[in-house]
């Protein structure tokens, strides 16, 4: 190969500068979304859910869910009172997948929970995963990195809501991601946008015309077991005192 | 007095710097260039999280194409149901309308899904049961669906 100086000077910044074009990657997907300027959370309204099992059919689908495996699903609380001692039943037949065969309870206490990954800001899972595959992000929302887990399970065992599972195939934790594929292109999440009463609502926290500062400011709202300071971002309105 | 076996010590220094040296360069070559962008984890995750295609392309997308359901919609108590909760994922449909057309729903079915009565349903929530209500037949006898109150347009 005939190589002057000349040209192997020219060369060689050339190569290098395409060199740091492929190590860069790809460019980002959602060219128009900043990090910095979102901090996601949900607002669940225990009040409007109807336990029609929109909200995971539409996770399953979205996010391909193997069966029998859910990323959200919904329970339904029955509370009665027999003799001055309570009874909580707690039922979710497939996740609440096709909805709730009617008990025909009478004189009991009765409404439906959806569940799904809290988002906590201060999450227990995040701080056991030995290798960094599971972080939150810089907008609030927790996630998985599947190349880098090891399937050691320590997140499934940390998470005190129940919400994440080892896919049976990959072998790797798998949990709701706040639709993030969704969300950081304008669009809510699968399952709020099939909710058809609006009991689930998407809300960003740093955006100050999101609804759901106003909704805060004037109801009573909870989170799920508040005790264990995960700073949970699913607010619940109209939650009972027996849900776990 | 003087150490005698001072190449010994040199020696092992080699050794450990040799050591450190292939676990700096080991290390750089293995950690992902986007570990520690923005903390304990490798910042290109974000980006392939984000690159999953979506199934349910959003209400505002149906908007654009079906401005007549909207119309009849907006009128009844279906107002706030986005259409895919219905429908079905529909980004496909979407993004090619000609060839992909939604399935044509059962209404006998589908209805039950959010109306059929149980104890646990707010008690505000409009619910039947079915098989007393309407014994089977299909809900589109007598509801539109896109706007369900008797007389907004329903054949009865």
């Amino acid at each position: 190969m005939n190589l002057t100086r000349r040209h192997f000077l020219v060369l060689v910044p050339a190569a290098a500068v395409a060199w740091e074009s492929v190590v860069a990657g790809t460019p980002e997907a959602s060219p128009n979304y900043n990090t910095s300027e979102h901090w996601w959370g949900m607002l669940v309204d225990i009040e409007k859910c109807i336990g029609c099992g929109s909200c995971v059919r539409a996770c399953a689908k979205e996010n391909n869910v193997p069966d029998g495996y859910y990323r959200t699903w919904i329970e339904r609380y029955q509370i009665s009172e027999v003799n001055g001692v309570e009874t909580i039943e707690v039922d979710s037949p497939n996740g609440g997948m096709y909805g709730f065969p009617d008990s025909h309870k009478v004189g009991a206490k009765a409404f439906f929970v959806p569940k799904m990954c809290n988002h906590c800001a201060d999450s227990p899972c995040t701080q056991v995963c030995p290798v960094g595959a599971t972080f939150d992000s810089p907008d609030g929302v927790v996630l998985i990195d599947e190349k880098y887990c090891l399937g050691c399970r320590y997140c499934i065992q940390a998470c005190p809501y129940g919400c994440r599972f080892l896919h049976p195939e990959k072998n790797v934790a798998q949990k709701c991601t706040l639709c993030y594929h969704r969300i950081t292109q304008g669009l809510t999440t699968a399952c709020c946008e099939n909710c058809p009463t609006g009991a689930q609502q998407l809300a960003d926290l740093k955006n100050p015309k999101d609804p759901i500062h106003e909704f805060l400011r004037t109801h009573s709202m909870q989170m799920l077991k508040p005790h264990l300071a995960t700073e949970a971002k699913l607010f619940y309105n109209g939650l009972d005192g027996a849900v776990r | 007095m003087k150490f005698k076996d001072a190449a010994h010590l040199l020696r092992l220094a080699g050794v450990f710097v040799v050591g450190l040296l292939s676990f700096v360069l080991v290390r750089g070559y293995l950690v992902p260039k986007s570990f520690g962008q923005y903390g304990h984890y490798r910042g290109a995750a974000l980006t392939e999280i984000k690159a999953q295609p979506i199934s349910y392309a959003g209400h505002d997308t149906c908007e654009a194409c079906h401005q007549d359901v909207l119309e009849t919609k907006n009128k009844g108590k279906h107002a706030h149901v986005n259409c895919e909760a219905c429908h079905g994922p529909l980004a496909k449909h979407a993004d090619n309308p000609i060839e992909i057309k939604p399935e044509l729903l059962d209404t006998a079915k589908l209805c039950a899904k959010c109306h059929e009565a149980n104890s646990a349903k707010p008690k505000h929530f409009p619910q039947v049961v079915s098989a007393e209500h309407s014994a089977g037949l299909a809900c589109k006898e007598c509801h539109t669906p896109h706007s369900p109150a008797i007389g907004d347009g329903g054949k009865k």
